[in-house]
This record gives structure tokens, C-alpha cells and sequence, in this order.
């Protein structure tokens, strides 16, 4: 049993309807589910076959997306992809029905065929199915139609569906990353924004080496980034259309504008204006540009990011000495501070889901990646590091990149590499890039 | 065809702001213009040749060719004596020179989230500001800008390089 979809091969942001219309099999097969909420998981073997293709071309990139969709699981950690050289039923004879008893025998409970073929407009038709091969039942099935071109976003997707159906959380797959590529000596960094897919693919770069960037982060609803460039030697917050290219000024105020970030409904922008010596949050509505201060004092008060209900801002503040973590009404009222564990807190950054907020740490001279709930319990830390920085989340709140930093071989610049890690704290991986990278900012899913 | 797009962008990226900046070099990139080009932190301070009024005869009014900058305490934003002895020394020479117009450049040392160093260099270069215009420059003539921990003057995790970084530089434009 399948569902229909349809990628519009002109427009794929317009893509694929929600996963939330994937006809499931019997939801009563217990066997196969991973709790993620857990701290540690057993890792679920799954074997992941190459989806079937009549024609050359077609079984190849029947065989293309079979890979992504295995790297993709085996990334998170949460499943382990079954060498092929053990699969012991072809893709061809797998599209009548597995035989469950055979692919028992190599231990794997979850089973992934699928089949692609052209259509007459030029258009790829992949299907594709998850099996119990314990209980012998289909789990989830999904029929996408593509360009070929967009042939990674189905398989990402294929894996998103695979990931939904285990675990009952979101996948994070379809999403891409934007951050800011580095290169040059470290006393005079270069800094690009660049943007990709999450597992690094389709890496382009989106501005020129002329301009110091920092800081990009994705809009919640558009396909826009908001970001500090010092453009014309004046450090403020722009905006950056990602289909059009455009780069836009948010606004022109006498002092500098930082560490922008969308409101959850893409309306807002909030972020700090220095006021003098000090530097206090702001709202700025994108429709009016009518601009709010939210914050008004002698201190520095940054990193501003709304709860996903737009009702409050957790955001840093040295108001009390040296950088804490405060939550406040997203008028202003309300203030609370949360941070009061050993050493410094910055650049809180609110989960998706609400539950928790990223933060970076200092304390003896190290840095940390930690997570706390809004109302300042349960801290605890998930990276220790030399120097890590600058945590998102994936839009499923069940995974975080980050940025590290390290003296580079020869001990006279600096190495900077993106790293992803689950909630837990484990399954640290390395995010490829190009060059140098920080600052990572996670998509929503593509639409 | 999201390649496609995506190729469109090295087209459109050049058409850079609805704004009308007169330049996109040097200071926005401040390479070479963040104090370093006084470099070498001042070993065999140049002279005789220093032009009048220039970056470097600002810089030979301190000892080892620092004239030109003040130095902070670890996340601290207000002036030391000695920052306060060396803009004294510039406030003179900004009299002398009354043409030049300068810019206040704010650094922080590494450790530290990059945003809170942006508002800590915004606040070292404002602390820099205030005290020339009370001793009587005209504000005018003074800007600042912070580069945060973007442009470290010296590579190293030692006190005494992370010390060299949290400054504040007088550029003259």
C-alpha cells in the first residue's frame, strides 16, 4: 500500500505533501521501534537493498539513492545498515514479496526495497517499502514522483519516512545546513556563508570573500537567512534570499545590529543593537520594520531565540556580573534567570520542541555544549571541548550541530570543523565541508 | 533544479544590498586595516621616515609602536590607567592632526561566545570613544566598530597573547 507525492520539477519547495499522509501497515508491531528518548540505543540493523530498476540508468540510481538512505540511518546513530555483500534476495525478486525467513537468517529486523522508473514526462516514479521481516508486515510505504536531478531530497526522504516510522519522531534528513565557510590565516579569517545539504552534499557557496560574515540562521517559514555582515565596514543584520540571491539590509540604525534570529511565525527578527556602550534586544517586524526594545539596560545583552511559541525569549545577558542565561516574556516581562551552574553561559538557543535550550558554556578554561530546560533545571552537558561553540538544533529537537575549534598541525592557525551529536550526548560525527566551518544553522524540513 | 538554483546564486550574490556603500573592501573585510599593520607589535618601531599624521606616527607614540591601542582586563570593558595614559597621548596628537578622522576598532580575546564578544568589543570601543570626546575631540571624528574575537592581533592560548588581543585600536581613516 503506498501514497502518492509529487515533487514539481520546476519548484521543489513546493516538493513533497507531509509524511503525516504515509499509509502505515498494522501499527501493532512492537519489535521494531527504538525509544530515542533514552540515553543510549542499541542501534537497530536494518538492510537497506538497492531499489529495483528495469533499465540501466534506472537501477543505478536505484542504487544511488539505496546508499543515501543507508548513510543517512547508519548517521544517526540509531541503525545499522547490513553489509550488502550478505543480502541474499535481489532487488528484482524483491519486488513480489521478501523472504522474510531468509532475510531472518542475517539477523536484521527492518527491510528497505523500493523500485524506480521513468515516466513518459522524463519524471522518476520511486517507490519504496519498509518491512518487519520479524513479523512479516509492511510498516510504511511512499510513492514519489521527481525530477532526477532532486534524486538525494528522495531519498532523504525515504529516509525520514524509515526514521518516522521506528522511532515516531520527525526525521531531520530533508534539511539543510547553512553556515559559514572559513578559510585564510586566523589573524584575517575569510568567512563565507555556504550552504548544503545536511549530510554535505550540494555544497554551494553564497557570498563572496570580500565581506565578513557571521552568525547566518534559517528562517522558520521562507526560504530567507538572517545574518550579521560588516558589508561597507558597518557590522549589521541582513536578510539573504536564498532563491533570488538578494541581500538586504533588515535596517539603518546609528549603531551596530548582531546576533539576529527569526521568531517562530518568520515575522519577527530579534537581535541586539548596541545602545552606546551596551548593547540591548530588539524585535524588528519584517512587514513594518517598526522596531521594539525588548531590553533596556547598562550590560550586554545577546543571543536572543523565542520559545516555538513565540511567548518568550531566552537570550544571555552580563547583567549580573558575567554571561547567564535569562527567560523572559517576549515583551520583556517576566524576567528570570536560569543559568547557575560553574563558569559562563552563552548563545541559548530554544529546541524545536520546547523541552530544552542549547547553550555553550565556559568554565576552567573549557568550552561546553549543554542543554537545559527553560525552567533551569536539569542542565547537563553533552560535548566537552577545547573550544565548542555555537549549538542548533534539527528541526526535531532530537539532534544538534555544532562548531569546534582546534590548533591546526603545524600550530600556527586554527582548524574549524561542524560536528553533529545526538540529545544524548553520543554519536558524535563529523559534518563534512569543503573548508573550514562554524556557526552551523540547521533548516526546518524542506517543504 | 534546487541545483539549478543554487547555480543562479553565483549570479546574484554580487547584488549585494539595497544600499549604496561606497566600498566593500578593506574595512569590511579589515584585513589590514585591524591594527595589525602596525604589526610586528611594534619591534623596531620605524623611524624618522613616519609621515606626520599617519597610522604609524599614531603608533610611535607608545612604546613599542603600541601607541595606537589600548589593552583590557579578561571581560572587562573599562579602562586601565595605562589605557587611560596611552588615549591621553592620543587625544594630543588627534588635537595636533585636527583633519584626521579615526575609527575605534573593539577585540576580544577567543574566549567567549562570538555574539557576547561583539557586544564586549562594541563596549571596549565605545569606553575608547568617550574618553577622547571628554577630553574634547569632536565626536564627529570618532567611530567605532567591533570585530568581537574575529581579528586576533596574535595567534596563541597563552595570557599573554589572549592579553595582546582584548584592545581597542585607534585607525586613522
Amino acid at each position: 500500500m503506498t501514497a502518492n507525492h509529487n515533487i514539481d520539477a520546476g519548484r521543489w519547495v513546493a516538493a513533497i505533501l507531509a509524511l503525516a499522509l504515509l499509509i502505515f501497515a498494522a501499527p501493532a508491531s512492537a519489535e521494531l521501534h527504538i525509544d530515542i528518548t533514552r540515553g543510549v540505543v542499541e542501534p537497530i540493523p536494518i538492510a537497506v537493498t538497492n531499489f529495483y530498476g528495469a533499465g540501466g540508468t534506472e537501477a543505478q540510481m536505484g542504487q544511488n539513492i539505496a546508499k543515501v538512505v543507508s548513510a543517512d540511518l547508519e548517521r544517526s546513530g540509531l541503525f545499522k545498515p547490513i553489509d550488502p555483500a550478505a543480502f541474499i534476495q535481489n532487488p528484482a525478486a524483491l519486488q513480489a514479496l521478501p523472504r522474510f525467513a531468509d532475510w531472518r537468517l542475517l539477523h536484521t529486523q527492518g527491510l528497505v526495497t523500493g523500485a524506480v522508473t521513468r515516466e513518459g514526462d522524463g519524471r522518476l516514479r520511486v517507490e519504496f517499502r519498509l518491512w518487519d521481516v520479524v513479523v512479516e508486515q509492511q510498516l510504511a510505504g511512499l510513492t514519489l514522483f521527481a525530477s532526477p536531478e532532486t534524486w538525494r531530497r528522495i531519498a532523504h526522504k525515504v529516509a525520514d519516512a524509515v526514521y518516522k516510522r521506528i522511532t515516531g519522531e520527525e526525521g531531520y534528513f530533508d534539511t539543510r545546513i547553512v553556515y559559514i565557510a572559513e578559510t585564510g590565516a586566523a589573524t584575517a579569517r575569510i568567512k563565507r556563508l555556504a550552504i548544503m545539504d545536511q549530510d554535505g552534499e550540494n555544497h554551494q557557496f553564497l557570498t563572496n570573500d570580500r565581506t565578513l560574515v557571521l552568525t547566518p540562521r534559517f528562517s522558520p517559514t521562507n526560504q530567507e537567512i538572517t545574518y550579521l555582515s560588516y558589508y561597507g565596514g558597518k557590522p549589521r543584520v541582513f536578510l539573504f534570499n536564498i532563491e533570488s540571491g538578494r541581500q538586504e539590509v533588515v535596517g539603518d540604525f546609528p549603531g551596530m545590529t548582531f546576533a539576529p534570529r527569526f521568531s517562530p511565525d518568520g515575522n519577527t527578527v530579534i537581535m541586539s543593537f548596541s545602545t552606546g556602550s551596551n548593547s540591548n534586544i530588539h524585535a524588528l517586524n519584517l512587514r513594518t520594520r517598526g522596531v521594539t526594545q525588548i531590553t533596556n539596560g547598562p550590560s550586554i545583552d545577546t543571543s536572543p531565540s523565542y520559545s516555538p511559541d513565540g511567548k518568550r525569549i531566552v537570550f544571555e545577558s552580563d547583567r549580573g556580573g558575567t554571561q547567564q542565561l535569562y527567560i523572559m516574556n517576549a515583551d520583556g516581562s517576566g524576567l528570570q534567570r536560569i543559568s547557575f551552574g560553574q563558569g559562563r553561559y552563552g548563545g541559548p538557543v530554544w529546541s524545536p520542541r520546547g523541552d530544552l535550550i542549547a547553550f555553550t558554556r565556559l568554565s576552567g578554561g573549557k568550552f561546553a555544549i549543554g542543554v537545559i530546560r527553560p525552567d533551569g533545571t536539569g542542565e547537563r552537558t553533552l560535548v566537552e571541548s577545547h573550544h565548542a561553540e555555537g549549538p542548533t538544533w534539527a528541526p526535531n529537537g532530537r539532534v544538534l550541530m555544532f562548531f569546534r575549534e582546534t590548533a591546526s598541525a603545524d600550530g600556527k592557525g586554527r582548524v574549524a570543523r561542524l560536528y553533529s551529536v545526538n540529545l544524548s550526548g553520543g554519536n558524535e560525527r563529523r559534518v563534512p565541508t569543503p573548508v573550514d566551518g562554524s556557526d552551523p544553522a540547521w533548516s526546518p524540513l524542506i517543504p | 533544479m534546487y541545483v539549478k538554483l543554487l547555480s543562479l546564486f553565483a549570479a546574484v550574490v554580487l547584488v549585494a544590498a539595497c544600499e549604496t556603500a561606497p566600498s566593500d573592501t578593506g574595512a569590511a573585510t579589515g584585513i589590514g586595516r585591524t591594527g595589525l599593520t602596525t604589526g610586528n607589535n611594534g619591534i623596531g618601531t620605524s623611524t624618522g621616515s613616519v609621515r606626520p599624521g599617519s597610522q604609524d606616527d599614531l603608533a610611535s607614540l607608545g612604546g613599542q609602536g603600541t601607541g595606537d591601542r589600548v589593552f583590557f582586563q579578561y571581560d572587562r570593558a573599562d579602562l586601565t590607567p595605562e589605557g587611560r595614559a596611552t588615549l591621553d597621548r592620543q587625544a594630543g596628537w588627534l588635537r595636533q592632526y585636527g583633519q584626521v578622522t579615526v575609527t575605534i576598532e573593539g577585540h576580544t580575546d577567543e574566549r567567549g561566545t562570538r555574539e557576547y564578544n561583539i557586544g564586549l568589543g562594541n563596549s571596549r570601543a565605545t569606553a575608547v570613544r568617550n574618553y577622547l570626546t571628554a577630553l574634547g575631540i569632536d565626536a564627529n571624528r570618532v567611530a567605532v566598530i567591533s570585530y568581537g574575537k574575529e581579528r586576533p592581533a596574535v595567534l596563541g592560548d597563552s595570557d599573554q597573547t589572549w592579553s595582546q588581543n582584548r584592545r581597542g585600536v585607534t585607525l586613522v581613516n
